[in-house]
């Protein structure tokens, strides 16, 4: 995948008055998340990983944003939504009945785990059930509602929660309390991504790479 | 240091407003005085809740000269200090309590229309401030639809006049719709490039647009800063530009006489087997039940905790719930269509940078011809960061893998507009109590709700509308989010017949006369605006007016 912000790092910004105090203490705290599973089982944990890879597949050159962490996180510290459709269970629930029901699923096609199975499988296996093409009842949980509803809103704010993915959309980042300044079409304050129009990829990087 | 206590313990955990101080939240570490109150002394008003409604209402009772307590079940935050720019932190100002939501189109609830903390859904809120249009207050008579409120539209002006000047709105200086109104009190903020789309294709259509007018200051104001535009908004101003009830209403407050109990919440209003009128609440605060006794209880926290505390609160007297005699409690709950229309500019917009509703159009309030629906709405600019923007683009479309990447990386070149779109009031849409219970033991909310065909064509009519001005504004690849909804109003009306509403145009229950409700919940239809202009307004003239019933012996 090619870099639309070459270089840019919002952590750069970390010692600049766009981060606050409060800030920088709930990013360190993001960034040192453990990675092992606290709530979910190994099994379990498996298995969301292997999800995880599919829903926001990342980049081998850079560290991954740990996914599957921040996803185990939010059930550890039992984080609620503040409403909860009526088809389905409570969060921890709807996670634990629908990872058992993609691993009952993915051995019945394969006779194998979810996380065995090559990408273009998964990928089927995810699109079945995005599609409302797997059968039964996971206790009472329609695996099209948990994908739509659960599963994939987990994992996407998961991972665009992440100051990583931040870098990969150019987006400002924390900006309390400096701001913006230039607010039009096309304008871009100094300490904000710089695009890579095509050909001048070495420009933004440059320019990216003055961002504090 | 070893055995010294926490400089700043969690507020989310330990109360701030206790042993005769309060925070102040525009100060790091701030403390002001504030008077308490024992809980075996009548106090004239408990008020539960503190924001639009409860937080406008306490502060104008308490300079009136009536003992107050407002109780919140939120923490009290001071947001230098408290908040970060970070919408995963920042959901600490939501709602989170499980409710569970049926019907035809289950309601999605927290962020954006339920907030916990001292000053409400303010805290959260995107300042949006905006009048009703003035038949609206009779849409029945007027209109053809709906319920008329048994307000004046001439008298609810001069309270609008009131509110903008008490939050120092920034305002365009003339605004294209409605009868004259004064001028807003600060300049209108500069647009940002996201207005500046919907400008363009307003101005193509031929239709009228403004500068949103909004409570977030533009020029310093006291101890606010003017907004620096860092698009944080609906995640907590951390610099206190908006101008919240956390730091305009609640210091007054205090300032006046009031007691605030933040992390207190109330479980049930208590009355008298006897007289039928209330006598205070009980609530839980520091791990256990105690209970506040009362001369008068106004109930405030929105159109859901409302009528789920008047339903909790029923007794061997009122078994249907308190103030019920209509059978309307948590009946005709309303929120706003929210729809939306999105699309790619070949320009950078940024979108994140400034308030996320910088500009709108009130056309479609205004203008009825060429409707096939009751009702009204108008659209706005949008600026979601980049979580609540993932939750759409996945939610609305489906996107993952790949495609969700490639979409997510147009992130600084989307653009969108977003309708507040006025749903009908339907009995059947309503808050009930579900049979699970929260961790104190309180039944939780069950929310019933489904379109009906006249909120459907509505929204169709709007997303023709939008796919028009952004088409003209020069986006491509538009594609729509077709099941948002935002705010919430109704559940407990008010009206001039005991029979048809809870409770009368001073927000009194028509049942029990030392009983009140004054949030969203009391309004009869819910507009094509963002209701905290009106909520506050009606707090205004409900102090007012208990200030002169109260002099005429009658309160």
């Amino acid at each position: 995948m090619t870099e639309r912000f070459p270089g840019y790092d919002v952590l750069a910004k970390r010692h600049t008055p766009s981060w606050n105090a409060k800030t920088r203490q709930v990013i360190d705290e993001r960034l040192a998340l453990p990675r092992a599973p606290r709530f979910l089982s190994p099994a379990e944990f498996a298995t969301l990983a292997a999800l995880c890879n599919r829903i926001v597949p990342q980049p081998a050159n850079r560290p991954p944003v740990p996914v599957a962490a921040l996803v185990d996180d939010k059930l550890y510290e039992n984080r609620r939504d503040g409403h909860r459709d009526h088809r389905l269970p409570p969060a921890r629930e709807a996670w634990r009945r629908g990872l058992a029901g993609i691993a009952a699923e993915a051995r019945r096609r394969h006779s194998v785990g979810f996380e065995t199975l090559d990408a273009a499988e998964q990928d089927a296996l995810l699109r079945a059930m995005q599609d409302g093409d797997i059968a039964g009842d996971w206790g009472g949980m329609r695996p099209a509602m948990f994908f739509a509803k659960r599963l994939l809103l987990d994992i996407v704010t998961a991972y665009y929660g992440h100051p990583t993915a931040w870098n990969e959309i150019g987006f400002g980042g924390p900006a309390s309390p400096r701001g913006y300044v230039r607010m039009d079409f096309d304008r871009r304050d100094p300490w904000e991504a710089a695009e890579a129009k095509p050909g001048e990829e070495a420009a933004a990087r440059s320019e990216n790479a003055r961002i504090g | 240091m070893p055995g010294s206590a926490d400089p700043s313990p969690d507020p989310q955990i330990v109360p701030r407003g206790r042993n005769g101080r309060a925070p102040d939240p525009l100060r790091v570490g701030g403390w002001v005085e504030m008077r308490e109150h024992r809980d075996d002394e009548a106090v004239d008003f408990a008020i539960v809740g503190t924001g639009a409604g409860g937080g406008t209402l306490a502060c104008r009772l308490a300079e009136l000269g009536f003992s107050v307590v407002g109780f919140d079940a939120g923490p009290w935050w001071r947001p230098l200090e408290d908040f970060a720019s970070d919408e995963t932190h920042q959901q600490k100002l939501y709602w989170t309590d499980e409710r569970i939501c049926d019907g035809e189109n289950p309601l999605v609830l927290g962020a954006n229309n339920s907030g916990r903390s001292v000053g409400g859904s303010t805290v959260h809120f995107a300042m949006v401030s905006l009048r009703f249009r003035p038949e609206w207050f009779k849409a029945r008579s007027r209109l053809g639809y709906g319920a008329d409120w048994p307000l004046d539209w001439r008298e609810m002006w001069r309270y609008y006049d009131l509110v903008e000047d008490a939050l120092k709105i920034s305002g365009p200086v003339n605004y294209p719709w409605g009868p004259k109104r004064p001028r807003y009190p600060y300049r209108a903020h500069e647009l940002n490039a996201a207005a500046l789309a919907l400008a363009r294709g307003c101005e193509a259509l031929g239709i009228a647009w403004a500068p949103t007018p909004l409570a977030t200051v533009s020029a310093p104001r006291g101890l606010s800063p003017p907004c620096v535009y860092r698009g944080f908004c609906v995640q907590g101003c951390a610099t206190n530009a908006k101008q919240s009830a956390l730091i305009t209403w609640i210091p007054r407050a205090v300032k006046a006489g009031a007691e605030i109990r933040d992390l207190a919440m109330v479980g049930r209003v208590e009355t008298d087997p006897k007289t039928g009128l209330a006598t205070g609440v009980h609530y839980h605060r520091e791990g256990r039940w105690r209970f506040q006794r009362a001369r008068n209880v106004v109930v405030a926290g929105y159109a859901i905790e409302t009528p789920r505390l008047l339903l909790n609160s029923a007794d061997l007297r009122h078994p249907d719930g308190l103030a019920n005699g209509s059978g309307l409690v948590g009946h005709n709950l309303m929120v706003h269509a929210n729809q939306a229309v999105y699309g790619t500019m070949r320009e950078e917009v940024r979108w994140y940078k400034g308030p996320p509703t910088l500009a709108l159009t009130e056309h479609w309030n205004y203008q009825d011809a060429g409707k096939d629906f009751h009702g009204g709405y108008c659209y706005m600019a949008q600026g979601p960061l980049p979580v609540t923007w993932a939750g759409i683009v996945a939610g609305a479309r489906g996107l993952w893998g790949r495609a969700l990447r490639d979409e997510m990386e147009q992130y600084n070149h989307a653009v969108g507009l977003k309708i507040v779109g006025e749903v009908l009031p339907d009995a059947n849409n309503r808050v009930t109590p579900a049979d699970e219970t929260d961790e104190l033991g309180l039944k939780a909310a069950r929310v019933t709700f489904s379109y009906g065909d006249n909120d459907k064509r509505l929204i169709a009519h709007a997303m023709r509308a939008m796919r028009d001005c952004l088409d003209a504004a020069g986006a491509s690849d538009l594609w729509e989010e077709t099941d948002d909804t935002a705010h919430l109003a109704g559940t407990a009306r008010m009206g001039d017949d005991p029979r048809s509403s809870v409770v009368n145009a001073d927000c009194r229950s028509w049942d029990i006369r030392n009983l009140w409700i004054c949030d969203g919940s009391v309004f009869p239809t819910i507009g094509g605006v963002n209701p905290s202009l009106t909520i506050q307004a009606i707090a205004l003239r409900t102090a007012d007016r208990i200030k002169a019933l109260a002099a005429r012996g009658e309160l």
